[in-house]
């Protein structure tokens, strides 16, 4: 901590005279309540279904499309179907250890650490606080000054992680383009292709990653190229929150599909063979 | 004072509660206030002032949203009381205004603010490049975009008023610059032509940019609508992953050197300049010295002697009864108050922290 | 009653943190000198942020043939030859200087292509001068220079281990006195924290007046509560001249819709942008009222005049662009004609001429205005705007080099729009920015070098204190007088009924008469509460101040038989060269205001040089001219000789 230099003086600023008095602990009128809550419910609903999902360990891949849901990409344990598992099976077959265990943390931490769910999960489930102008629900507060929510800064990591995986997600809907005669072209694969488009947004309209295309630079005008990229992902990036909702949809969704095709509760929608 | 002149047309009457009250404590006090069509919430407290309060106090100068002074709560929301129009409010809704929740109060709608500049003086200013006379500027306008949009900042201290660090935390204050100063933070770091390469560093030191936990309500207040979150703190927050937790960038500089050298020159450029003699007694320990430094102004100027103060004839009282205040003038000169505050003082007490 | 002092010591005071006030601060403090800046609201808040077209400085960075003389020929033109020649002249080649140096306490101007600052057109000017950020350049300015003074403070913390060793800002303090010793040299200046109530003394040898201008006293006005004209009236109290107090600047566009935003600017930057005028029936009025001193320069046709944005060199200006009292009267006579909009205004339109996305990026905080304070939509519809008290030209009478006031009094200074002259009988946009630096400077330089010549310090005498008290505490301990705010509204109407754009010679007399009846009822204001934050007192130590300097201005104009600039006389529509020749100069005589001719300061021959004998004959007597064209006939001899 070589750097750190000395601490402002001691003396709190403004602690000698009282604030206001106030009776009211908000006096919003407004329904404040209303985002925080529709938070809570569309999360706690997502992460259950996932989970459920995750540790259904079946209904995951339809072999005559090659339709591969996202939640099982890619397939590494020693229980995936062979030609399911693009990438070997290396894992452990423990019902424990989800099929797409080398990826579904990397995911789980850069989603975690995300920018926007950062302010949704501290505003709906921690409350700190829940709304503006709205008391935090703590007595003590630190911020992501320390252990562990100083690991929030491991944000760049897992985009790191998370354009990997995305290309990963790429080349399974690529792979999809399948059909017992050969090429094949369904309403499975718009949904597979329309969930990576959509990854690929919101993983390109990362905080991180416009810090990394040109966020970082001091001078844009030595680099022309790198602003442009950052004003793409700049652009992207105002959409950020609902690329985060969108893909939660999508990839419900996408799963979903495969997952009630691979049932046979519904045949696939065929275009081309 | 915008209404002197006949209304077009006459206005509805409108229940209004505004808080009234000093640090001794105070309550919300019930008006009925005329509004007219078009006007603001500032346009009801200067009516009120004219009609049935003139002592009400509230602040406010430009009434354009472009000074930033009439800050306060409506119906529990930080906003400007010029830039919030009585026609987004129902006409039978209750209007409640209450002063800054986040600074002491000083009257009704008025609250201390100086937090805000004794902040404001913590932040290492712009430091100009010394090779450079002025008129030699030269700066590409896609430069200075990023650092213009912070520079929009009014300072009507919404957003530092609405952060629950220091709002729901009064202990975090010491430690906290607030939004308003990682703005000013990222406008410098960003500033084209700025020499100094430690604000990062000193933003998540000294500045407490590791309390924000990015809920945005800085953003969602700000009245010039600058994209405080976005494009400042978490681009600081980027910056100084890159200098601290960024694996690859830790790579290179490990490899090059290069983060050694930068961390050895702040350091430097933050060190005091080496004193021959110890201000931590014999323990020659060199934690306990800079400990010590720390609480030591020694370069602190000692208040000059002023001459006393004399009465019309230029000459000293005789006797406090011809003179303008009780007892004798001070030998320290009319500009020193007793007791002096601790941190101006030429002596750390060996035990003192800080 | 026994009231406790603050009592502080300084070199230099500043009265009003505006930009003038900052820039004296900055030079006083760097010459060495324990600087106090008095401000009236919070620091930073100052009424220089509403400046938004930018600041006038000749740097040449978009037409390279502009430079001091060009300059200095505009302002003298917009102010229609009444300037102090010396003031104008320093201004326009010192004001370069002072931008650039704005640069290296960290402004940041728009760029041109080539990195340097740009500069944008602007009425009256003749080539791209304005220094702007968008149109926020007043914020920017006063964010600099309060930023300065921040980093100074930090540099003497490192030294003498106090921020406020040198510099300190005392933030929503009032001044109402100057105080003088027996050579009516200042001693200091007294007056009370807003805050508490409490009363503070500055004991000082120099005193810089920065404290803005006067439009409080008018009814439809862009200025904020703080411009109740302080400076002047603390300078007339002290012993100080004013001189053009009958010279005030109605900008030619307010808002006048919705009412309670009426008064607050549409920046000159929309006409400068493309924005058109037009009235009820949709004609575009201005080419009506070109006057002939400016036939030469302007489009005649609105052919012409739209092409000229594209292709300024090789057309002349839309009329729309004409200096500042021309637009107003314009806009006044089409609205007194019947034809103009509902809220009594007129209508500027910039949609039809630029795209939403252009609108937004050039005129971001017009946008912004009127989308919040009018919910007009600016890039689909036009505004309605119409005149507002704005700018008084008039002020502190003061010596040009070192901005010394002129009168029976030493160690006063001003600077900014409380000082006189600069800008004669009108200012053009863009010139008070760099106005407030070039003289704010030379106050800080000169306020310094004066405390360095003293031998003693001048000493406060207590009478005086206990006088200021009293005076202060009078209107809390009156009971059952009149309410302030009742007084301040009577005198708004009367100046913005009697003393307005338009004047005449029965309703300026008129004036006088209620004026007088004004300063009688002010004597009986009593003010409930106490002392702490109280808003209603306040107003009623300002009244003094508003009341004193409306009978200059309403004096002044009833002596001018002319028509110049800012002052229009009905009854005398024309401009008349033996009037340029005077500057009417008040001052105050015990409490009795009184008025003097003084002769303007003549113009140097090199000076005079860069005027047109055409132009020069529009604005002065013969006998000046047959002096012109002596000169000229000598200088051609000369070079015939050669």
């Amino acid at each position: 901590m070589t750097t750190r230099t000395a601490p402002p003086p001691a003396g709190l600023p403004g602690s000698v005279r009282q604030r206001a008095a106030i009776a009211a602990r908000t006096l919003r009128t407004d329904r404040w309540w209303f985002a925080p809550l529709i938070t809570v419910i569309g999360l706690v609903a997502w992460v259950t279904y996932a989970t459920v999902r995750v540790f259904m360990h079946d209904r995951y891949w339809v072999g005559d499309y090659h339709y591969l849901t996202p939640f099982y990409s890619p397939c590494v344990t020693e229980r995936c179907l062979p030609e399911a598992a693009h990438f070997g099976r290396v894992l452990p077959g423990w019902w424990i250890i989800p099929d797409a265990a080398l990826t579904l943390p990397f995911l789980l931490l850069f989603r975690l650490t995300c920018y926007y769910y950062r302010k949704a999960y501290y505003r709906s489930f921690w409350l700190s606080p829940p709304a503006c102008a709205v008391p935090d629900a703590h007595k003590r507060y630190t911020g992501e000054t320390r252990f562990p929510l100083l690991g929030q800064n491991l944000h760049r990591y897992a985009f790191y992680a998370a354009a990997i995986i995305s290309a990963i997600n790429t080349w399974d809907a690529i792979l999809a383009f399948h059909s017992p005669e050969g090429f094949g072209f369904g309403l499975g694969n718009v949904i597979l292709v329309g969930n990576v488009l959509m990854l690929w947004a919101y993983t390109l309209s990362c905080h991180s990653c416009r810090h990394v295309t040109g966020g970082r630079l001091k001078h844009f005008s030595r680099h022309p190229v790198r602003y442009r990229l950052w004003t793409f992902v700049s652009k992207l990036n105002v959409r950020h929150m609902q690329l985060a909702w969108i893909t939660l949809g999508t990839l419900a969704l996408t799963d979903f599909y495969i997952m009630a095709v691979a049932s046979g509760w519904i045949s696939d929608l065929r275009f081309i063979n | 004072m915008g209404n002197q002149d006949a209304p077009v047309k006459t206005g509805t009457t409108r229940h209004f509660r505004i808080w009234r009250g000093d640090e001794s404590g105070g309550e919300l006090v019930d008006y009925q206030v005329e509004v007219n069509e078009g006007e603001v919430v500032l346009d009801v407290i200067h009516r009120l002032q004219a009609t049935q309060a003139p002592d009400l106090a509230c602040r406010w100068n430009c009434k354009a949203g472009k000074c930033g002074s009439c800050s306060m709560e409506i119906n529990g929301m930080p906003r400007l009381g010029c830039m919030t129009r009585m026609s987004t409010f129902d006409d039978n809704e209750t209007v409640t205004i209450t002063p800054l929740r986040t600074f002491p109060i000083i009257r009704d709608l008025v609250t201390d603010v100086s937090f805000n500049y004794e902040k404001a003086r913590e932040t290492p200013a712009f430091a100009p490049p010394p090779d450079l006379a002025p008129g030699e500027y030269r700066m590409q306008q896609v430069d200075v975009e990023r650092s213009q949009e912070f520079r929009k900042c009014i300072e009507c201290f919404l957003c530092q008023n609405t952060c629950h660090v220091i709002r729901d935390h009064e202990e975090n204050k010491p430690a906290f610059s607030g939004p308003r100063f990682f703005i000013r933070a990222a406008e410098l770091d960003m500033h084209p032509l700025d020499t100094r390469n430690d604000r990062k560093e000193y933003a998540q030191a000294s500045q407490g940019l590791g309390y924000c936990n990015i809920t945005k309500c800085c953003t969602e207040v700000c009245p010039e609508g600058i994209k405080i979150t976005d494009n400042a703190i978490i681009p600081m927050k980027e910056r100084v992953v890159d200098r601290r937790y960024d694996p690859l960038v830790w790579l290179g500089s490990k490899i090059f050197r290069r983060g050694q050298r930068e961390a050895e020159q702040t350091a430097r450029e933050s060190a005091p300049v080496g004193t021959a003699h110890s201000h931590a007694g014999a323990s020659h320990e060199p934690g306990a010295e800079a400990e010590a430094e720390r609480g030591v102004h020694w370069g602190r100027q000692v208040p000059q002697p002023q001459a006393p103060a004399v009465d019309s004839r230029g000459r000293l009282p005789i006797s406090e009864f011809t003179f303008d205040r009780p007892a004798a003038p001070s030998p320290f000169g009319e500009d020193v108050t007793f007791p002096m505050p601790p941190k101006d003082l030429n002596y750390a007490h060996p035990e003192q922290k800080d | 009653m026994t009231t406790r002092i603050e009592r502080h010591h300084y070199d230099v005071v500043v009265i009003g943190a505006g930009g003038a006030g900052l820039r004296a601060a900055i030079e006083a403090r760097l010459a060495g000198k324990r600087t106090a800046i008095i401000s009236k609201s919070l620091f930073g808040k100052a009424h220089t942020v509403m400046a938004e077209g930018g600041a006038a400085a000749a740097m040449g960075n978009v037409n390279p043939r502009d430079n001091w003389q060009v300059h200095f020929r505009d302002t003298m033109r917009g102010g229609k030859f009444l300037n102090n020649y010396r003031m104008a002249e320093l201004h326009a080649k010192e004001a370069p200087q002072r931008i650039w140096e704005l640069e290296t306490y960290g402004a940041l101007f728009d760029r041109t292509k080539d990195g340097k600052i740009s500069q944008r057109n602007f009425g009256g000017h003749e080539y791209p001068r304005l220094a702007h950020v968008g149109d926020r350049t007043g914020l920017e300015l006063i964010r600099t220079l309060q930023q300065k003074i921040v980093s100074l403070q930090q540099e003497d913390k490192k030294e003498h281990g106090d921020y406020e060793a040198r510099i300190k800002v005392f933030a929503e303090t009032t001044i109402t006195d100057l105080l003088l010793d027996s050579d009516r040299r200042i001693a200091g200046a007294f007056g009370y924290y807003r805050e508490s109530g409490e009363f503070v003394l500055f004991e000082a040898p120099a005193v810089v007046l920065a404290t803005g201008g006067v439009g409080r006293s008018y009814k439809v006005t862009s200025n904020s509560w703080e411009y109740t004209g302080d400076g002047h009236a603390l300078a007339l109290r002290a012993g100080a001249t004013l001189i053009n107090m009958e010279f005030l600047q109605f900008h030619p566009t307010g808002m006048v819709w919705p009412p309670s935003v009426k008064g607050i600017l549409v920046t000159e930057s929309v006409r400068g942008d493309g924005g058109v005028l037009r009235n009820s029936e949709g004609r575009r009025f201005m080419f009506d009222y070109v006057p002939d001193v400016f036939r030469k320069q302007y489009a005649e046709t609105e052919e012409e005049a739209d092409r000229w944005y594209t292709d300024p060199d090789n057309n002349r200006r839309p009329p729309e662009l004409l200096p500042r009292d021309e637009v107003a009267r314009a806009i006044n006579a089409e609205v007194k004609a019947g034809r103009g909009s509902p809220a009594g205004g007129v209508y500027l339109d910039v949609s039809t001429r630029l795209s939403p996305e252009e609108i937004k990026r050039r005129l971001p905080s017009m946008y912004h205005q009127f989308k919040e304070l009018a919910d007009v939509d600016i890039t689909k519809q036009p505004m309605e705007v119409g005149p507002t008290c704005h700018y008084v030209m008039g002020g502190v009478e003061v010596d040009p080099d070192t901005t010394a006031a002129v009168g029976n009094v030493q160690g006063l200074f001003a600077a900014g729009e409380v000082s006189g002259g600069m800008h004669g009988s009108n200012r053009l946009g863009g010139n008070s920015l760099s106005d407030l630096l070039v003289f704010g400077k030379r106050a800080g330089e000169h306020a310094a070098a004066y405390v360095d010549t003293l031998g003693t310090r001048p000493k406060v005498s207590t009478a005086d204190v206990e006088a200021a008290v009293e005076q202060a505490l009078a209107p809390l301990e009156r009971k059952g007088g009149e309410s302030p705010y009742r007084l301040q509204q009577d005198l708004q109407t009367v100046m913005g009924d009697l003393v307005g754009i338009i004047r005449r010679k029965s309703e300026l007399e008129e004036a006088l008469v209620r004026l007088a009846e004004l300063r009688d009822r002010a004597n009986r204001v009593s003010v409930a509460g106490g002392r702490r934050y109280n808003p209603g007192w306040h107003l009623a130590l300002d009244l003094r101040n508003m009341l004193i300097v409306s009978e200059c201005t309403a004096r002044a104009a009833l002596e001018r038989e002319e028509s110049r600039g800012g002052h229009t006389r009905e009854d005398f529509p024309t401009m008349s060269p033996k009037w340029r020749t005077v500057n009417l100069v008040c001052s105050l005589d015990g409490d009795k205001v009184r008025l003097e001719h003084k002769p303007l300061p003549k113009m140097p021959p090199e000076l005079m040089k860069l005027f047109d004998r055409a132009e020069l004959a529009k604005y002065l007597t013969d006998e000046e001219l047959a002096e012109f064209d002596a000169l000229t006939a000598e200088a051609h001899a000369e070079e015939a000789a050669k």
